[in-house]
């Protein structure tokens, strides 16, 4: 198919013309196992191509499932009428970049393919699972889920760019809801667990040792006390810290933020232009880098949707913020440095400014030293809830698993463990970075954000990290 | 693409397809969009999607295969992608495990909404952008087309549903977080309504040039309006009142379940599918009625209950789609005028919009959130300064339940300009709510 589009975008661009073609090939299959019971196996494929056109000074874009030759032209021409209406309309620094000639190849390593197991099996691996998960008549809600999605796509440009890129994810799930006494006690596997790889990733991840702790835990949640309210010291799970970062350092940096775009949906950004080269974002153990590299990350790539080549960059070193998260489009209305990171969810969506892999470099603490450096404070496990500000700056997120620090031990487990905090002083009180004993990958599945809305994934590395003086409660009215 | 008669063609290819011990359940959806992207009144992004997704559920006895795939509108193409998916999905039936909540509806009840529209040109689109946001910073979407919804099954039901709509959805800013949000959304466009909205959130605009006022942590009397309700009930919606979510006593409204906790007497919501935008049917066949009674009177009435669900608990569905979700909220109106609002309020917070809402405790219905955009500090009745960004966290308990004051006798009609995948057909009918005393914590 691939082939055939290649030799069609040849001929139906007009000369004079300059045009990108971005076509993607999507096979998605979910597979779960509800409370024991197997739920109908989902089975998507999704192609489709957006082509783009620069024209007099405007730009158009048109998204279309009709990839045969005519179907091209007729994207074209609908391309070019927007680029036609936005000449003379754009926003300066757009509309006349041209497109990339860059030229490569990137395909997600595997060791053990999704397709070496039979559907059959991995719904008795879940079912197995599921039956773990449900050791007591508490246990109200549980199940495992598999979804597994493997994109190939081709990007052309009438520059003589040619990128193919083949990616396959995988996001496995377990969750287990406990139930008594008026509270209800979740307990998962996380969202964040997500990586690019084979069918392997799900032994790495530790998915097959995780139901009867996850159920464990859920029933230990319900008899818990509420967490206490106080200000003290935090040590956060890689579980969390994923949302952590995602949050108050990924979207704040993100440099159409920065330009304004996402004013009306996302937000805006505490952080501006002035900032780069001289802010203290966080205290002198933070650095932050994007790492497109990571061989089993969930946003790895060699290029980024507009085809720009995607390499590791320290965006914050030492505490200091050095650069933002900006693609070339936006480092050109911008004029500061960026990365590759123009991305788009899939082929009926425009690209944008995103997180890929935004990570946490470690540092040199086992979590029992990190542990041990806490006098009075409590550790968090596992998302549950987040809330940021428009601007990135006030935040606040609730965790599945709470557990008491006293006197540098890990000691009672409480229940709704929430904290706050302001993004722009939260990471200044930064003082302890767990090593690679307490280092994870994962990400997120679902970052939303765009006008037309877009829900994409992206990857973020992560060790524990201790923070000093931070507001932390419980629940209750 | 006709998409009308693109369906047509689906569904008696996929019937043609379907063997004798078999059912087929063909769900349609084609989508024709112009999104026009702006930025500081000038233009962003500019495009148009032209989408056609189609999903098979294959049946057979207990068994069941869900397969998506996208359609070209083109005959032989579209029908060899039929073949092939259709013939995948018959080998993994015959592996797949039983489905002990398998449900699907048996009786044919077909029906047909169709609404066209003449929508703006890309000229016109740009033209109004440019001429709306001249002078202003103007950031926001246009998104407009048709929108087309189809159920068929080869037992002869027919379902279609096909809306011509725009949307346009924006802020004009002054400056950092401080802005106004507006709305023009419909299927009839007229530069003179829009140019009403635009004239009427200009004049809220001029208001943000004063010194922004900061508070201090505690509670306030608060004035929500109708938009920062939206937000309010689309986060209780997830997971709110779905039957799956009260039989695992996952829901907020726990406690009004339980008897341990009640909501204000004037708080009645229902699901108002006649009303609402919405396709009237589900992707399993079934109709929806007209409306279900959600919560009546400050306490629980009925859940929203899937096909599934209802086999799984053994209930009557009626017909919610698969997540169990709200997509027509109305919200009971009060009796309190909009034009005295900020007169009762007296001083406090006026709470244009609110932003990102989550949970701090589900089980106790306690949320959090943050203001946003044009909210107001109040004194005496009268708008005093912009507000400096506040989070709440408070529960549905409280500011649904003993704090509450006062309902509007008036109510917005709000269409939802979210696009995750596809334009948004979820609209909501909403009050503005008045409350005593709402917490604010950072």
């Amino acid at each position: 198919m691939l082939e055939a589009i290649e030799r069609d975008f040849a001929g139906a661009v007009p000369a004079k013309v300059s045009c990108s073609l971005r076509v993607e090939r999507t096979t998605e299959e979910r597979l779960a196992v509800r409370r024991n019971a197997a739920e109908p196996q989902r089975r998507r494929l999704n192609t489709g191509a957006m082509l783009t056109v620069e024209h007099k000074g405007g730009l158009g874009y048109c998204a279309t499932t009709d990839l045969s030759l005519a179907g091209l032209r007729r994207a074209i021409d609908e391309a070019m009428a927007w680029a036609d209406a936005s000449s003379g309309r754009m926003i300066a620094g757009l509309g006349a970049n041209g497109f990339t000639a860059a030229r490569g190849r990137y395909e997600t390593q595997e060791n053990k393919g999704w397709n070496d197991t039979s559907s059959a099996d991995k719904m008795r691996l879940l079912g197995e699972l599921s039956h773990r998960l449900k050791p007591d008549d508490r246990i109200v809600d549980w199940g495992a889920s598999l979804h597994h999605t493997h994109t190939e796509s081709l990007l052309l440009t009438t520059s003589g760019g040619r990128i193919h890129q083949e990616t396959k994810v995988l996001v496995p799930t377990l969750f287990a809801v406990a139930s008594a006494h008026g509270q209800t006690q979740r307990r998962s596997f996380g969202d964040s667990r997500i990586g690019q790889g084979g069918f392997d990733l799900m032994e790495t991840m530790g998915l097959l040792e995780a139901p009867e702790r996850l159920a464990r835990e859920a029933l230990l949640l319900v008899e818990a006390p509420e967490c206490p309210e106080a200000t003290m010291d935090l040590v956060i799970g890689p579980d969390q810290m994923v949302l952590q970062i995602h949050e108050s350092i990924g979207h704040p940096l993100e440099l159409d933020r920065i330009l304004g775009d996402e004013r009306n949906y996302a937000g805006t950004s505490f952080v501006t232009p002035d900032m780069f080269g001289t802010y203290r974002y966080g205290s002198d153990l933070l650095n932050v880098t994007f790492d497109p590299a990571h061989p089993f990350e969930a946003a790895s790539y060699a290029f980024d949707d507009e085809g720009t080549p995607a390499h590791k960059e320290y965006l914050i070193r030492s505490g200091i913020l050095e650069r933002p998260l900006g693609s070339a489009s936006s480092q050109r209305r911008a004029n500061l440095p960026g990365v590759a990171n123009a991305r788009a969810c899939e082929w009926n969506r425009p690209p944008m400014d995103r997180m890929a892999n935004l990570n946490i470099e470690p540092g040199n603490s086992t979590f029992a030293q990190l542990i041990a450096q806490v006098e009075r404070g409590v550790y968090v496990e596992t998302n549950f809830a987040w809330s940021i500000d428009d601007s990135r700056n006030k935040f606040q997120f609730g965790c599945e698993w709470g557990q008491l620090i006293e006197n540098g031990r890990l000691t009672k487990v409480v229940r709704n463990p929430n904290y706050r905090g302001i993004s722009a002083g939260f990471w200044r009180s930064l003082k302890g970075v767990g090593g690679s004993d307490t280092y994870a990958v994962g990400g997120a599945t679902m970052c939303g954000k765009g006008e037309p809305n877009q829900a994409i994934r992206v990857g973020h590395a992560t060790p524990a990290c201790l923070f000093a003086d931070v507001e932390v409660f419980g629940g209750g009215q | 693409m006709n998409f009308r008669d693109h369906f047509a063609q689906t569904a008696e290819t996929v019937e043609a397809l379907t063997r004798n011990g078999e059912t087929s359940l063909t769900n349609y959806y084609g989508e024709q969009s112009d999104f026009l992207r702006f930025n500081k009144s000038a233009v962003r992004q500019p495009g148009s999607v032209t989408d056609c997704e189609v999903t098979v559920d294959l049946i057979a006895g207990k068994r069941r295969t869900s397969t998506s795939l996208r359609l070209t509108g083109t005959k032989d193409e579209d029908r060899t992608r039929l073949e092939h998916a259709i013939a995948a999905a018959r080998t993994a039936l015959e592996g797949a495990p039983q489905d002990p909540h398998l449900a699907f509806n048996a009786a044919c009840q077909s029906s047909e909404h169709v609404a066209q529209a003449v929508l703006p040109s890309k000229n016109q689109a740009v033209e109004a952008i440019a001429r709306t946001g001249n002078g202003r910073d103007m950031v926001g979407i246009y998104a407009a087309g048709r929108i087309a919804y189809g159920f068929a099954n080869n037992l002869g039901q027919r379902n279609w549903h096909e809306s011509d709509s725009f949307n346009l959805d924006w802020c004009f800013y002054h400056a950092a977080d401080k802005a106004v949000k507006a709305n023009y959304a419909g299927v009839e466009w007229q530069d003179t309504e829009l140019d009403r909205i635009a004239g009427s959130a200009a004049k809220t605009l001029s208001l943000l040039s004063r010194p922004v006022k900061t508070i201090a942590p505690g509670g306030y009397r608060a004035y929500l309006t109708p938009s920062a309700l939206h937000e309010i009930w689309s986060w209780l919606g997830w997971g709110g009142f779905g039957l799956a979510n009260h039989r695992t006593r996952a829901t907020p409204f726990l406690r009004t379940v339980d008897g341990t906790g009640s909501l204000h007497r004037q708080i009645s919501v229902k699901e108002n599918t006649v009303e609402g935008l919405a396709p009237g049917f589900q992707s399993d066949g079934f109709v929806k009625p007209q409306h279900v009674d959600l919560l009546s009177g400050g306490s629980y009435r009925d859940c929203l209950v899937s096909p599934r669900s209802a086999v799984e608990y053994g209930v009557k569905t009626n017909g919610a789609n698969e997540g169990e979700l709200p997509q027509s909220i109305d919200m009971a109106a009060g009796t309190l005028a909009r034009d005295r609002a900020l007169k009762e309020l007296g001083t406090g917070v006026y709470i244009s919009n609110l932003w990102y809402m989550n949970y701090s405790d589900r089980n106790n219905g306690r949320v959090t959130g943050l203001t946003r955009f044009a909210s107001m500090w109040v004194e005496n009745g009268e708008i005093v300064a912009p507000l400096g960004v506040m989070r709440l966290d408070d529960s549905i308990y409280r500011f649904f339940g003993s704090e509450l004051e006062a309902l509007t006798a008036e109510r917005d009609f709000i269409i939802d300009a979210s696009s995750y995948g596809r334009r948004s057909v979820d609209s909501m009918r909403l009050p503005g709510a008045l409350v005593r005393d709402f917490r604010f914590t950072l």
